[in-house]
């Protein structure tokens, strides 16, 4: 999560779940909290019982708007405008929380005479690229602190990283998301303003940029009335300051669209202002959907990371371990420590083949050099360019956007392996997708060798998930596997054991990663099942005595210790899995810090320090969290401290500092290079230091703001097979916004082969408003076809009040159509997948899809049926200026449209 | 069967001879327990802290082995019923709780009315994080609360510029067998498969049963339903085996917002006059309790509700009577019409001798 | 003589407390010998929820090696003992009829899917991957070392242990793959 890391320092959920209780008012916008998390709802009912109001933002009225005290029904994707406009409010109204903004957050740094606004340039920052659609971020940095690179070791060679952070093909590798824990580096210290009046201070600046955020254009943009915007600022700040606090919670209704990463950005910056971060009752939730996504980017398995948000080497620049770490060098918070984390994962991983003499192996890493995610993978597998492909739990014809072209993907490989507990879609696509019945696949062309391998459930393996506030939890294993079923650990472990044998023996230097890789892990009972105890004990590290390390900062940069995932170091503490404790919830405090443990050293609010003054006392005895102990001379309070326990809150330091030793005793935010809070990025978001409002790809709504209509720096994926529907057209005229119900999971693979979930919500669905039903004819419990440029499916109508058409000032009336995608052909419970109707567009921080809002039409009736689909769906793309969508055997050669054919309309 | 309002005088409730008719104050006592059984225990279903999740079904269902459903015979294929997001229709053989979903609308004019609501301007008082433990439940913290207060008393004021402006509501509440204190399918039972138990719920057992079906039609809330391709009847059973391990029933452990809530019925009872009280206070008018009365038609129920509308809205009967309750009343009719019939042949036996 | 009495309703009924037949006297033999299967479980495990990432305690009861109730653990200071409908429904998800628990297999070309058996599998899969890694093998791009192969790509889910993520990231890197993606990205 870039808007998070960058902001805070690391991508994490600030507060957990349970602290919610202690909120006197909490925003819950961009989720659908209790539909998609009802037990964790449980905390803002209990909150809501102590007197909390409960604002929900949201297109739709959900079942957490029925609880809600207030619903706000904005328009789909107009989030930045809405927050916006409460930044202002605090700004012009003075109710930010003046202390804290000025000791804790960056508002007083100065930036670069260089650094143009979007005001001014009509929705675009200084060093915009036209060609490469990109930024160089160089006019967005601080005015240094004299002089440059004060402290480091290797000022050259850092100056010479930063400088190649700007290649255009660097930026397309999610370097923010190596922000999830250490913030983004920056070159030097800024110089500072502390009165926050100089026209360059990050203050003055953010006033300036969100001075047009009225709550008349927050009404205009958003179609709400604005004395509802207002209500909503009134109830946010009166609850917040150094009594009261208020909690931001969100999930992928920010994160799924082309300006997401800026969405949370917005909201990043608010908390901030408002003293919110750090302290018992605030923070932002960041609600994840799965059951360790947490865990997945932790120790990820994405293509731009390695464990530890630590970046995936880059072929243009990190040619060795010096140049990986050389931005690093000297610097101060995390960055400093870089060499030490990474050292130990090169030891972890290749043991006593890593030394110094060799990099520690460094150059056994392979690199990238471009975006080699999900999406443009796909297109690769469309293009023959992928052989293999393995599909771990993940169903992406049904649960990814663009099922159609997922699916053309997979008839392109030579072999594919999926792992499940059912038959999911993803596997039986070579004869049972939509597109067998329009001809587009068909099995006697589709070579894709296929195995399924059945896999474990939860209750059959032991492991740790990593819950959505850090949080890892050890499972115990239950029972056994039936059959042939494994754990996955089972699988990779004697698929890399079987792999190994093979090559034993070679002499091929491509091979030695492989061969030296440590990979003896204990096993166990009749099928050797390796050990997740020790493959924790692992990632949690050890030192030179061979003993589990209790932390990171126990990890040393000269081989001595080794260690999987630094940020994780601690799990195995005093040779004790500590994510296996069990304490029960009533015999420990609020916090209930012995049950499992949570990353970072067992802390459960991130950046705690700021819930006491620069002093280190409470800002108020309601909200005291962690305070500083004069007399014991360390931190302390309810939670573990976010800081180093026992450095004074007066510690200043001295010149040459590097690391945790250059963050001051009053920096709370100890990953980030100055230790603020950053209301302005100078680094780690590539579209905009500061967030702005743009429409989305696929609006039917012009952008109010500024002549630049979507987000400048968006990635388009070309091809036949994802058109894009264009904005403001009259063949597309709704807006759709996708999403879950309580009664299903995802893609739907473990919620419709079940019975009692399936009898529950039994049929795929559309939710449309009675105005937008008699404008189409539209029935109840009836049929209706929705067309994109990429497909048409057909659902069941649900007429309902709680879905509203918006009409904006100038007469323009939008309609929104809600449509939960969970549905494919197979299991108890079947539709069409609303998926394959949307296109894929990328947030250009993430690579994560805008599936949160597209277009469409909608008519009443079945859609066709066969080869008629095709010429249906290509009759929409003529008329609405649409390159063709024809496709060759297995999706492969795009193919000219025939003139003549089109729409039967 | 006469149809007799319960307003009728002859049906006071407090006739020390009809024993299927008003309060009892130990309805194990009456069902031959002695005297240290278990004191009897129901639901509260606080109705306007439910989320609709619908956990209580599956969890229920789950627990009881209950099959998929095509729950009251009329949907036998599944489908999506149309009725907002309710596709189980109604209790059941299959489904012995059952959530509704009220979709309200109401059409204001503009501009809309203040915001002015109770407790914008609080004071700076109540839990700080440092007191401790997290040993307050819901429950306790919600008699006092303002919960819901502002969302329920008034609809959720969805304004905007569209000139249609509506105000909406979505009411939720799950449905469950009320375990009458006097249960009309207990009374009919003719096989005594339907019983009382120590807990002072009501029961079926399954192993008794012969599925002759007389018990369905005596429920005032058409709750107890015959099994199809079975022919026995199946209702809730508050998880009578889960209370004789100390358990809650399975609904009430699962339910993620304690809307439904399991105890002691006489502290329900109260913890149930404590939140209506709050919520009256916080202005919530149309908020009650149903099926809370002892003086009701059936005694009062061991399964009852806080309603934020009226009954008929959630489907519920406004005014249940157990379907028994003119019972001992027609049996003495029938035995003084039996005397007279006996009376009648005497006599006219004795005066055919006189002759 | 008395015992059988006793176990007559009618005769409970007309000589104890119950003189209406509607509770202690109408109990039959079922009831009398009811029991909670979580007090006749082998062992409870302590587990947690599968479905999304609030991390609900899970307490799975196991008699005879299967599996015969999930419900929510109420030492747990996140869930404290609730689950959702999704939660109080994973014991079907463990136990479905429809889990498939064999290997299935498709040739190129096939119509229909084939048995095979695991370590056939593996073995197969061993040397795609190994024939693949060969063919999309790059030492260098742009004249930039990479060695890497972009002929093997993988997408997991996130309901992957960090354990099983951690292998599989290891193992991928060995063999040069890049092309590692997740759920989390979506």
């Amino acid at each position: 999560m870039p808007g998070l890391g960058a902001t805070f320092g690391r991508g994490g959920a600030t507060n957990f779940q349970e602290d919610l209780a202690n909120s006197d008012c909490i925003v819950i916008e961009g989720s659908n909290m209790a539909e998609c998390h009802p037990v964790g709802f449980q905390w803002v009912s209990e909150a809501k019982a102590r007197g909390a109001k409960v604002i929900h933002i949201d297109p739709r009225f959900t079942r957490t708007s029925a609880i809600a005290d207030l619903h706000v029904p904005l328009r789909i994707g107009t989030d930045i405008a809405f927050l916006g406009g409460l930044i202002r409010y605090v700004l012009d109204n003075e109710l930010y929380f003046k202390e804290y903004v000025v000791a804790y957050t960056n508002a007083a740094a100065l930036v670069s005479e260089q650094f143009v606004d979007s005001e001014d340039l009509d929705g675009l920052f200084s060093g915009f690229d036209p060609e490469s659609n990109t930024y160089d971020e160089a006019s967005w940095q601080y005015e240094p602190e004299e002089p440059p690179h004060s402290g480091s070791d290797d000022p050259a060679g850092a100056a010479e990283q930063d400088r190649r952070e700007q290649d255009p093909e660097i930026k397309k590798t999610d370097k923010a998301q190596a922000a999830g824990s250490g913030g983004p580096p920056i070159a030097a210290k800024p110089k500072r303003d502390e009165t926050l009046q100089h026209p360059r201070s990050v203050f003055q600046v953010l006033k300036r940029h969100f001075d047009r955020y009225t709550p008349e254009m927050v009404a205009e943009v958003c179609g709400i009335e604005p004395e509802v915007f207002l209500q909503v600022a009134r109830w946010v700040t009166k609850n917040s300051g150094r009594e009261r606090t208020t909690a931001w919670v969100y999930s992928v209704g920010w994160t799924q669209h082309s300006v997401g990463a800026q969405y949370i950005r917005t909201c990043s910056i608010l908390q901030t202002l408002l003293g919110n971060i750090g302290r018992p009752g605030g923070g932002i939730l960041a609600l994840r959907g799965h059951a360790s996504i947490q865990g997945s980017t932790d120790v990820p398995t994405l293509y731009n990371l390695l464990p530890g948000y630590l970046p995936m080497p880059h072929a243009l620049q990190h040619g060795s371990l010096d140049e990986y770490c050389a931005d690093a060098a000297g610097k101060a918070g995390f960055w400093g420590n870089k060499r030490a984390y990474m050292t130990s994962l090169l030891k972890a991983w290749w043991g006593d083949a890593a030394t110094p003499e060799n990099d520690f192996a460094f150059d056994y890493l392979p690199k990238i050099d471009g975006d080699h995610s999900s999406y443009r993978t796909i297109a690769d597998m469309i293009q023959g360019k992928v052989s293999g492909y393995f599909l771990v739990g993940e169903n992406p014809t049904v649960g990814h956007p663009n099922g159609r072209m997922n699916r053309f993907g997979l008839a392109n490989l030579d072999w594919l392996v999926v792992r499940d507990l059912q038959m999911i879609e993803s596997a039986t696509f070579w004869k049972e997708s939509p597109e067998i019945e329009t001809g587009e696949l068909a099995p006697e062309t589709i070579a894709t060798e296929v195995f399924f391998v059945p896999a474990a459930s939860h209750a059959e393996k032991e492991g740790t998930f990593t819950q959505t506030q850090r949080l890892l939890q050890w499972r115990h294993k239950a029972v056994e596997p039936p059959g042939d079923a494994t754990s996955d650990l089972w699988f990779y472990f004697h698929l890399g054991r079987i792999l190994r044998e093979r090559l034993a023996g070679s002499t091929d230097p491509r091979d030695r990663p492989l061969l030296d890789l440590t990979w003896d892990y204990p096993t166990h009972g009749p099928d050797q099942e390796p050990s997740a105890d020790a493959v924790l004990r692992e990632i949690n590290g050890t030192g030179p005595d061979g003993r589990a390390v209790s932390g990171y900062l126990e990890l040393k940069d000269d081989g001595s210790t080794s260690c999987g995932c630094w940020i994780y170091s601690g799990v195995y503490a005093d040779e004790v899995n500590q994510a296996a404790r069990r304490k029960p919830g009533r015999e420990q405090g609020s916090v209930a810090a012995e049950w499992g443990w949570a990353w970072p050293y067992n802390r459960r609010i991130l950046y705690n320090r700021a819930s006491a003054d620069p002093d280190g006392r409470p800002w108020s005895e309601r909200k005291a969290y962690v305070w500083w102990d004069e007399e014991a001379g360390r931190w302390t309070g309810l939670d573990n401290p976010d800081f180093e326990a026992t450095k004074r809150p007066d510690y200043v330091p001295p010149d040459g500092a590097r690391a945790q030793d250059a963050i001051g005793g009053a920096d709370p935010f100890v990953m980030q290079g100055d230790g603020k809070a950053w209301l302005f990025a100078p680094a780690g978001v590539v579209d905009g230091p500061l967030p702005t409002h743009y429409e989305p790809a696929e609006s039917v709504v012009e952008n109010a703001l500024y002549k630049q209509q979507a987000n400048p720096t968006l990635e388009h994926i070309e091809g036949p097979w994802n058109r894009e529907n264009p904005p403001l057209s009259d063949v597309f005229p709704f807006q759709v916004t996708t999403y879950r119900l309580t009664e299903h999971h995802t893609a739907g693979g473990m919620s419709r082969t079940l019975p009692y979930l399936s009898e529950l919500q039994p049929e795929f669905f559309v939710e449309v408003s009675p105005e937008l039903a008699e404008l189409r004819g539209l029935t109840n419990g009836e049929y209706a076809t929705l067309v994109s440029s990429r497909t048409a499916i057909e659902a069941k109508v649900l007429v309902t009040e709680r879905i509203r058409p918006i009409r904006l000032r100038d007469g323009q009336v939008v309609h929104q159509i809600g449509m939960p995608y969970h549905w494919s052909y197979s299991g108890i419970s079947t539709g069409d997948g609303a998926n394959d109707l949307l296109g894929i567009v990328l947030d250009p921080n993430t690579h994560i899809q805008e599936d949160k809002v597209s277009t469409a039409d909608i008519r009443p009736g079945r859609r066709p049926r066969g080869p008629e689909l095709i010429e249906f769906v290509e009759g929409y793309r003529q008329r609405a200026g649409v390159p063709s969508g024809r496709v060759g055997v297995n999706g492969r050669d795009p193919v000219a449209a025939e003139a003549g054919e089109g729409s039967k309309l | 069967m006469t149809s007799v309002s319960s307003a009728s005088p002859a049906f006071t409730g407090r006739d020390p001879d009809n024993r299927l008719y008003g309060p009892l104050p130990d309805v194990q006592a009456e069902a031959g327990y002695d005297g240290d059984h278990p004191a009897r225990v129901g639901f509260f279903t606080d109705t306007s802290v439910c989320i609709g999740c619908k956990a209580c079904e599956v969890a229920c269902k789950e627990w009881n082995f209950l099959p998929m459903d095509d729950a009251h015979g009329v949907r036998d294929v599944m489908g999506l019923s149309g009725m907002s997001y309710d596709n189980t229709g109604q209790l059941g053989a299959n489904s012995w709780r059952h959530v509704a979903f009220i979709e309200q609308t109401r059409t204001v004019d503009l501009p809309m009315p203040t915001f002015g609501r109770p407790g914008d301007d609080r004071n700076d008082t109540g839990r700080s994080v440092t007191d401790g433990p997290n040993d307050e439940s819901l429950a306790t913290a919600q008699q006092s609360s303002v919960l819901n207060a502002e969302a329920l008393s008034e609809f959720d004021p969805q304004t905007g510029q569209s000139g249609t402006d509506k105000q909406i509501r979505w009411l939720m509440s799950s449905d469950v067998c009320k375990h009458c204190t006097h249960a009309g399918c207990l009374d009919v039972c003719p096989t005594g498969a339907l019983f009382r138990t120590e807990f002072g719920t009501v029961v079926v057992q399954g192993d008794i049963c012969n599925g002759c079906g007389y018990c369905v039609p005596s429920c005032p809330y058409g709750v107890i339903e015959q099994r199809k391709g079975d022919g026995r009847v199946f209702k809730c059973t508050m998880c009578y085996d889960r209370l004789t391990d100390g358990l809650q029933p399975a609904c009430a452990t699962a339910c993620p917002t304690q809307s439904i809530q399991f105890g002691n019925l006489d502290e329900l009872q109260a913890r149930a006059d404590a939140r209506l009280a709050t919520l009256k206070s916080q202005g919530v008018e149309t908020a009650r309790l149903y099926g809370r009365d002892e003086d009701d038609g059936v005694g009062g129920a061991g399964a009852f509700f806080l309603l934020l509308d009226e009954p008929e809205v959630y489907g519920l009967p406004p005014d249940p009577v157990v379907t028994t309750r003119d019972l001992p009343a027609m049996w003495k009719s029938a035995g003084a019409a039996a005397a007279m019939i006996l009376g009648v042949a005497l006599s006219a036996v004795l005066g055919s001798r006189r002759k | 003589m008395k015992t059988w009495l006793d176990a007559w309703p009618v005769f409970r009924q007309l000589t104890g407390a119950d003189p209406l037949g509607r509770g202690l006297a109408a109990r039959s033999k079922a009831t009398e010998n009811v029991v909670s299967r979580t007090a006749t479980a082998d062992r409870v495990v302590q587990s947690v929820c599968p479905y999304c990432a609030v991390g609900c305690g899970q307490r799975i009861y196991v008699k005879d090696e299967q599996i015969v109730q999930i419900e929510g653990d109420p030492d747990s200071p996140i869930s404290r003992g609730r689950l959702c409908p999704k939660g109080s429904a994973s014991k079907q998800l463990v136990t479905s009829p429809t889990r498939v628990t064999t290997v299935k297999y498709r040739r190129p070309f096939g119509t229909e899917w084939e048995d095979l058996e695991l370590g056939t599998a593996m073995e197969m899969i061993a040397d795609r991957v190994l024939e693949a890694r060969r063919k999309g093998w790059q030492d260098e791009n742009d004249g930039k070392r990479v060695n890497r192969t972009m002929g093997v790509a993988s997408l997991g889910g996130a309901t992957l242990d960090n354990e099983e993520n951690y292998l599989m990231k290891k193992l991928y890197s060995a063999l040069g793959a890049i092309q590692i993606e997740n759920q989390a990205r979506i």
